[in-house]
């Protein structure tokens, strides 16, 4: 078993890569959907790298009440699925993604977990923080690399809403991850293919 | 690049449609979904589907009878059977009726990752193999064999018919007169062209060796047998095996073909298990058979068993009004092969083709076609670069025949140099190299201007 020791440990904001990208007209909106207190300096991070790597603008969106039909109380677990649906809700104008962040471990109906789902070329994602603390000393465990993780599989599930696809290249951060460990061997940024995509997606898209 | 993998996803379950379509889009999956059996039927008529996710709990059709119908109607594409609730019984049931697996939801995101890649991979594979199979037959059908001969047109049609047959056929005729295409050509529009082409050249191989090729051994049978191997007998199960040379074979191995040939049954080199097989024989040979059973080197009753269906093919010199016809059709193949522009040949060297005999037949005119294309420097192949006519050297003497590669080069340098006056930008742009290269040849083959006479 990998040991999460080996790799890197502290978030380091130089290391994300950002590449010459049009400037995203909108704005990709942040929603803390947890059911434990949002960690503000938490999404303040995923905030900043989102906006570094998309080089767009960011809002954070507040809403209040629970997401009905979410919890499926057989698994114990909340589907993405109907997460995704409610998220797209009553959408501000200037909304050009949103993507939702929660504490609550996800599920689609025919696999036992997801650390996320998005629309591919679609307007909403969500990710869980639940697994992601998973052999990194919980809770009170390794900061750096949960918060790695966090940054990792936010920009994958945006890259979704951008149209990308699963990505073959070793690193890339969109290769498909099932497990912490396959989170952990990724680059927290986009390869060059994905990168060269995303901005071809973006202009296509009408930036 | 490779074709997009199709997927369906069939669920009477919106949620569990939208969320796996969802989730195999991700992976860049072209996927659709169907509710239920009839909308899944229907789509897999109207096109063409790799993978198949199918509920077994579904309201009307349930996912073994969309299973049953769709290995009907497609039954290249992958099934998987999902369930929430599974029992040995359906399991059993699913895979004995073709599923290719029987998951129980909910699935590991790695299980359910894995097994599509290898159902992907399987698909690849599947799909490349039906192609190259394709490519064979395409490579070997009798419109390949090309003649304007009435008499090569009869023996196509002879081919032909044998060819729907399971019968023993003989192929004679000179070498190079086209034995190999016209067995693989008979092999390709058989019943059996989906089974094995299994060649074997009897003249190739000693008695021992070609007894252990045609029959295989045990572990141990001679001193170099380490493990056990399948013989070409064995290989051809299913298809065809052509026996080339088959007059070269000693007096041991013609009673060894004679017993396997009626009994359709044969021992490995050292064993004593019995091996029953399910092959079609072509044999083929240069040799006149005939005269060989007469002077008693060659089994009569072998000849008998071999010779059902004979047809020999014409030497080239007796069907010269198809050379034309084989020019086109061999530049046509090297200029894919060389991906040079072989437009034909000029007038004077059809001519000089058409006055030979062709002793080696097609495959020598196809060697000298290859000469002339290599050297050639144009898209028409002209006289001089054949190397087959008889010419003044440069020295004044006759020069006749064929000749090997590097003087055919030499003459066509120096034929070159000569018409442009030694200029040698000219001439390299004639010849289609650069001057340095032409420096080089000129140094190499020491060629040197004629002197002006005074």
């Amino acid at each position: 078993m990998k040991n999460p020791s080996t790799t890197d440990l502290s978030y380091d904001p130089s290391r994300s890569v950002s590449f010459p990208l049009p400037w995203l007209e909108g704005a990709i909106y942040l929603e803390w959907i947890g059911e434990g207190q949002m960690d503000g300096s938490l999404l303040n991070r995923v905030q900043t790298h989102i906006e570094k790597v998309f080089h767009c603008r960011t809002r954070v969106r507040i809403r209040k009440g629970s997401i009905p039909l979410a919890f499926d109380p057989n698994r114990k677990q909340h589907s993405s699925t109907v997460i995704l649906r409610w998220l797209l809700e009553g959408l501000p104008r200037d909304a050009r993604k949103v993507l939702a962040v929660t504490d609550r471990d996800l599920f689609i109906p025919i696999l036992t977990f997801v650390f996320g789902e998005a629309q591919l070329g679609g307007r909403g994602a969500v990710v869980s923080t639940a697994r992601l603390r998973e052999e990194s000393g919980g809770r009170s465990g390794n900061p750096g690399l949960f918060l790695n993780r966090l940054l990792k599989e936010c920009l994958h599930e945006l890259g979704h809403t951008f149209g990308l696809t699963h990505c073959a290249n070793s690193g890339c951060v969109m290769e498909r991850s099932n497990t912490v460990f396959d989170v952990d061997r990724k680059n927290r940024a986009f390869c060059q293919d994905c990168a060269v995509l995303l901005g071809d997606l973006l202009r296509e898209e009408g930036k | 690049m490779r074709e997009k993998v199709k997927i369906l996803v069939v669920d009477d379950e919106e949620i569990v449609r939208e969320s796996l379509s969802g989730w195999l889009e991700e992976d860049g999956y072209t996927v659709d979904v169907a509710p239920d059996g009839p909308t899944t039927i229907g789509k897999l008529k109207e096109s063409e589907w790799n993978i198949l996710l199918v509920d077994l709990k579904m309201p009307g059709m349930d996912g073994l009878q969309v299973l049953e119908n769709a290995r009907k109607i497609k039954p290249e594409a992958a099934i998987v059977i999902m369930t929430a609730y599974a029992t040995v019984d359906t399991a059993v049931q699913a895979m004995k009726m073709g599923a290719y697996d029987y998951l129980v939801k909910p699935f590991e995101p790695e299980e359910l990752s894995l097994m599509i890649k290898k159902l992907v991979n399987q698909q690849n594979l599947l799909r490349e193999n039906i192609l190259l199979r394709k490519a064979l037959k395409r490579q070997y059908r009798f419109r390949d064999l090309l003649s304007k001969s009435p008499r090569m047109q009869g023996l196509f049609e002879l081919a032909k018919t044998a060819a729907k047959s399971n019968s023993t056929v003989l192929i004679l005729g000179e070498s190079g007169t086209g034995k190999e295409l016209l067995a693989r050509a008979i092999h390709a529009e058989s019943p059996r062209s989906n089974g094995p082409f299994v060649e074997v050249s009897c003249a190739a191989l000693t008695e021992t060796l070609l007894e252990s090729e045609l029959f295989g051994h045990e572990k141990g049978a001679f001193t170099d047998a380490v493990s056990r191997n399948k013989g070409k007998f064995e290989m051809a199960h299913g298809g065809t095996l052509f026996l080339d040379e088959i007059g070269d074979i000693s007096p041991k191995l013609q009673l060894d073909l004679l017993r396997v040939i009626e009994e359709r049954e044969f021992r490995r080199v050292g064993g004593s298990e019995l091996i029953k097989v399910d092959v079609r024989l072509i044999a083929a040979t240069n040799r006149n058979l005939k005269k060989l059973v007469e002077e008693g080197t060659f089994r009569e009753d072998l000849y008998y068993r071999l010779n059902v269906i004979a047809i020999t093919l014409p030497p080239l010199r007796e069907r010269k009004e198809d050379i034309p016809l084989l020019v086109e059709h061999i530049l046509g193949q090297l200029s894919v092969e060389m991906a040079k522009n072989l437009e034909g040949v000029s007038r004077e060297a059809m001519d000089l083709l058409l006055s030979r005999d062709w002793p080696g037949n097609v495959r020598e005119l196809r060697n000298v076609l290859e000469r002339g294309a290599v050297v050639g420097s144009g898209g028409i192949l002209q006289p001089s670069d054949l190397g087959l006519f008889t010419v003044e050297g440069d020295d004044g003497s006759e020069r006749t025949g064929m000749e090997s590669l590097k003087e055919i080069e030499r003459h066509h340098i120096l034929e070159v140099l000569k018409q442009n006056h030694w200029n040698i930008s000219r001439s390299a742009r004639a010849l289609g190299i650069d001057r340095v290269t032409l420096y080089h040849k000129i140094k190499r083959y020491g060629l040197k201007p004629e002197r002006a006479v005074s």
